[in-house]
């Protein structure tokens, strides 16, 4: 299966998530400049975390009008799996795919720490492969982490099942303690926290096996649809 | 800000004719004391440079050491202190920039970024509280949009930095050996300026760090924008896998000046270039400004005709700009045009080359007395003292300033901040430990041994890791050198460096010297500060969660050396007694044990003994694995010393270890054959920290009370004053 991983100018996490989809997961990864177009037969796409134009007026809103969106618009249509990480989420709710936005942290910095977060669907393409409310360990890194939405969008995600991770406690002031949310359909996922962080044992001091869990959920995805 | 008028008359008799203006203003710029080195340049020969993992390549702003497997790790530091103590935000951001440009230059990719920040007094001083807070941000921001992680570092405060800040920056980068750049250029090469456009911000930088500081000259600090960096360092590396770079600089201080001027000197070649060719932020800059500009995010680049296009079509990719401002000729002559006009005609070995100063020095009266301690009251609760220490800036948890760099970016942040050295984990499958220390309250008592132990201190925390430092970078910081006093601290600081680095044999790989740093109150104290880079083959020493039973043992003897601690200073606002002294053979000898016990996986821990002695890194240890500990002070191996002196004494080259009950015996055969002293002082159980004399129990605290105290302590005081 191939995956996309998109590369906007200033995106920074895209070596590290090329590096967990193709050495840790023995995915065939690919790299797209925000300026190319994305294959038709491609099988999910990647937005990474990073400053893309170096979150000028908004975090995400320049990228969100980059090329590379309308194909990913398309894909999105087609039910092709994609994922957005921190700047990846931020990208695809300012380019329409994901409802809310995403605001300054209410401690008014930037956060890098180890959280929790609290699986709240597990039908997506990366979440199938958990139990419901499964605990991940994994760390956030965001200036404008809190996810917001007003009161009526907030009861339309929970009866349609849109919210996919919430954190065990509260961390940024988002809404609902909301971490990740995924559109009506389910097969666009958007997350602040970094999966690609938190799957190898080296490098996460917790338990590395339930971020995996997000990438095999994709691999097991893909076998059922192959 | 310019010439001194015998600088002047040695110019033109070197030249052979008055100067003209341009050349008045890229001479000033380049022998400047932050270019040139002019005062320092002449002692820095006595460290030693070479060994076994350094690589040398000719025009290299930073250090490069062979880790194996034909991977390089490169380093380098530098410092903003001028630009930070005016504009806080912006010139600790542009520190991070400039000094990761120089990790570039080398053709390797920054991973990781540290910093060491001084400022005065946050508990009474707004000020010093603004300060501290902006360039915090500064970092964050700056090093959190390259995707650069930000792992390690220090923060101390004292009065001595009153209205002022020291902002030291290092970084550190990993590449390819076959992908180093190696300088070279051919006659008819062009000559590239690629990156953020010239502005007026930065103008004369280099000579307004080079002076004490007077104005507030905002004009004269640099503004920052990560975002270009970051279009640049994937530019460059790009350009580099294709092999585009036949030469390259990074603009740091004296702008163009310095780097057109000390490429062509490194190469031994002549540039021309035309000021009208540099793409300006604004259009009616003076060509003067043009050269001294000191705008950020731009670099350097030596190719030819043929390679020129292929980079062309990689800055069009980015979108960034860059320029042919010029080419590479015969001769040794910097020829600045503006269009046909001949600007400045220099021989640029002239530029590049100030002539180096052998100034005076003179041993300061104040250290006759220093070391004499004073009597103090008798102190009657010392588990108050003790919340008092874990409560005080300097050595309450630094969380509130790791917690806004993004420290885990690249993912190979394998120990993370907030232990004694961060842990990053290498392509060839090894790791690289690095930390940087200084400690200017005992360097100021005795800067000769101040220096030797922030050294020490540096290798020990590495040790603490498992690595074996392999390389070390120091950063020397000073008042102003033309007072002989200063001077000879100086002298005094590079010298115990030479010795030690010499004794234990780890090559000084890259090095800064910052002087005229003066505060409307004087001088600063002697601010050496020193990174030490250790190598792990394998098996880093990750720290495991402390349970109940586990044993601790010290290494190392516990010295009547209060001088400079944070006992005296903190508690009974005393400055003075006597200096921590490293015992070389000592020194040496627990590095070695201690590595050798890490090594054989008997320990769950280590932890060095430094500011605030055994009091604090036991409190420390058991506050960040919530348990308590008892500690038995008689047992404590050194000189017969009373409580207080047990407690908080500095002595170097002391090691926290840290095992499971059932690994003692073997841990303490080890250190029985090594002949290291040491002995098992206390287990970990309980919610207590409770430090015993005899059946005497001296201080008792508990767990959570201190934790969150030292924890909340320094944010408190950030955000609520």
């Amino acid at each position: 299966m191939k995956v996309g991983v998109v590369v906007f100018p200033g995106s920074n996490c895209d070596r590290d998530m090329y590096h967990v989809l193709t050495d840790v997961f023995n995915l065939d990864a690919q790299y797209y400049w925000h300026e190319k177009t994305l294959p038709k037969n491609i099988d999910a796409v990647i937005l990474p975390g990073g400053f893309s134009y170096g979150d000028r007026l908004r975090a995400g809103i320049i990228a969100a009008h980059s090329p590379i969106i309308k194909d990913i618009q398309k894909l999105a249509e087609k039910g092709i799996p994609i994922l957005g990480v921190c700047n990846g989420f931020q990208i695809l709710v300012e380019a329409g795919l994901l409802p809310g936005v995403l605001l300054k942290n209410e401690s008014l910095n930037f956060m890098c720490e180890w959280t929790n977060l609290i699986v709240e669907n597990n039908k997506t393409p990366f979440t199938n492969q958990f139990k419901l409310h499964e605990k991940i360990p994994i760390p956030i890194a965001n200036g404008e982490g809190r996810y917001y939405v007003d009161d009526d969008t907030l009861k339309q995600l929970k009866k349609k099942n849109q919210i996919v991770f919430r954190y065990n406690k509260v961390v940024n002031g988002s809404s609902h303690r909301i971490a990740g949310v995924c559109n009506q359909e389910g097969n666009v996922v958007g997350m602040m926290p970094h999966p690609e962080r938190a799957v190898e044992s080296e490098i996460n001091p917790v338990d590395n096996k339930p971020s995996s869990l997000i990438f095999e959920s994709l691999l097991i995805k893909m076998g059922v649809n192959n | 800000m310019s010439l001194e008028s015998q600088e002047l008359s040695e110019l033109k008799l070197k030249i052979g004719r008055d100067p003209t203006s341009t050349e008045l203003q890229i001479v000033a710029a380049e022998w400047s004391e932050h270019c040139s080195y002019k005062s320092s340049k002449k002692h820095l020969k006595m460290l030693p440079m070479k060994g076994p993992l350094v690589i040398h390549e000719k025009g290299y702003d930073s250090g490069v050491l062979d880790v194996g497997n034909d991977y390089v790790v490169t380093a380098h530091i530098e410092s903003h202190n001028h630009p930070s103590a005016v504009e806080p935000y912006g010139g600790a951001a542009t520190g991070v920039g400039g000094v990761i440009r120089d990790i570039l230059s080398a053709g390797t990719r920054p991973i990781a970024i540290f910093n060491g920040l001084r400022f005065g007094n946050i508990e009474k001083d707004q000020q010093a509280r603004w300060l501290f807070k902006n360039a915090v941000t500064g970092i964050a921001d700056y090093g959190n949009c390259l995707g650069i992680p930000t792992i390690g570092g220090e923060v101390e405060f004292d009065d001595c930095y009153q209205n002022y800040a020291l902002v030291d920056v290092a970084a550190v980068g990993f590449g390819k050996k076959e992908n180093l750049i190696k300088n070279h250029a051919k006659i008819g090469d062009l000559v590239v300026l690629l990156g953020g456009s010239t502005g007026r911000d930065g103008m004369g930088g280099s000579q307004f760090a080079s002076d004490s500081l007077e104005s507030e000259d905002r004009s004269a600090v640099q503004i920052p924008d990560p975002f270009i960096e970051k279009l640049i360092i994937e530019a460059i590396l790009e350009a580099r896998n294709h092999n585009l770079i036949n030469a390259i600089k990074d603009l740091g201080g004296g702008g163009l000046s310095c780097a057109v001027s000390e490429t062509a000197d490194a190469l031994g070649v002549g540039i021309e270039m035309d000021v009208n060719m540099v793409h300006t932020r604004e259009s009616n800059m003076h060509s003067d400004e043009i050269m001294i500009s000191e705008s950020q995010e731009r670099m350097l680049i030596v190719t030819n005709k043929t390679k020129s296009k292929k980079l062309r079509e990689i800055c069009k990719k980015f979108r960034i700009t860059c320029s042919v401002i010029g080419h590479i000729k015969s001769g040794n002559q910097m020829h600045v045009k503006k269009g046909k006009k001949t600007l400045a005609n220099l021989p640029t070995n002239v530029v590049a080359n100030a002539t180096l100063l052998d100034l005076p020095s003179k041993k300061p009266a104040y250290l006759k007395t220093i070391e004499k301690e004073k009597k103090f009251k008798p102190i009657s609760d010392y588990s108050k003292t003790m919340m008092a220490l874990l409560a005080a800036p300097n050595i309450a948890s630094k969380i509130w300033v790791y917690g806004q760099y993004d420290h885990e970016v690249g993912i190979r942040t394998v120990v993370k901040p907030g232990h004694d050295a961060s842990v990053l984990r290498l392509d060839n499958g090894k790791f690289l430990s690095v930390k940087i220390d200084g400690n200017p309250k005992q360097c100021y008592i005795n800067p000769r041994e101040g220096a030797i132990g922030c050294f020490e201190e540096a290798c020990r925390n590495v040790v603490c890791t498992g690595a074996k430092p392999i390389g070390m970078l120091d950063h020397l910081q000073f008042g102003n050198p033309k007072d002989p006093e200063i001077f000879w601290t100086f002298l005094e600081s590079l010298k115990g460096l030479t010795d030690f680095a010499n004794d234990t044999k780890i090559p000084c790989v890259g090095g800064k010297v910052s002087l005229y740093n003066e505060t409307p109150t004087g001088p600063i104290k002697p601010t050496p500060l020193i990174g030490v880079l250790g190598l792990i083959d394998k098996n880093p020493l990750i720290p495991q969660k402390i349970t109940e039973g586990d044993c601790l043992v010290i290494v190392g003897d516990t010295k009547d050396e209060m001088g400079g601690s944070e006992y005296f200073e903190y508690i009974h606002n005393f400055i003075g007694g006597k200096c921590p002294v490293v015992n070389f053979t000592e020194s040496k000898k627990n590095m070695k044990t201690v590595l050798k016990v890490i090594q054989n996986q008997l320990l769950k821990s280590v932890h060095d003994c430094s500011k605030g002695g055994l009091a604090v890194a036991v409190s420390e240890l058991c506050m960040t694995n919530q348990i308590g500990c008892n500690i038995f002070l008689d047992k404590v191996p050194g000189e017969k010393l009373d409580v207080v002196r047990i407690l908080f004494s500095e002595s170097h080259s002391r090691y926290l270890l840290v095992m499971e009950k059932k690994n003692l015996k073997k841990v303490e055969d080890m250190l029985r054959k090594d002949k290291v002293s040491f002995k098992l002082i206390g287990q970990f159980n309980g919610e207590k920290i409770q430090f015993t004399k005899g059946t005497k129990s001296i201080i008792s605290l508990r767990v959570d009370k201190a934790h969150k105290t030292w924890f909340n302590s320094l944010k408190d005081l950030v955000l609520h004053g």
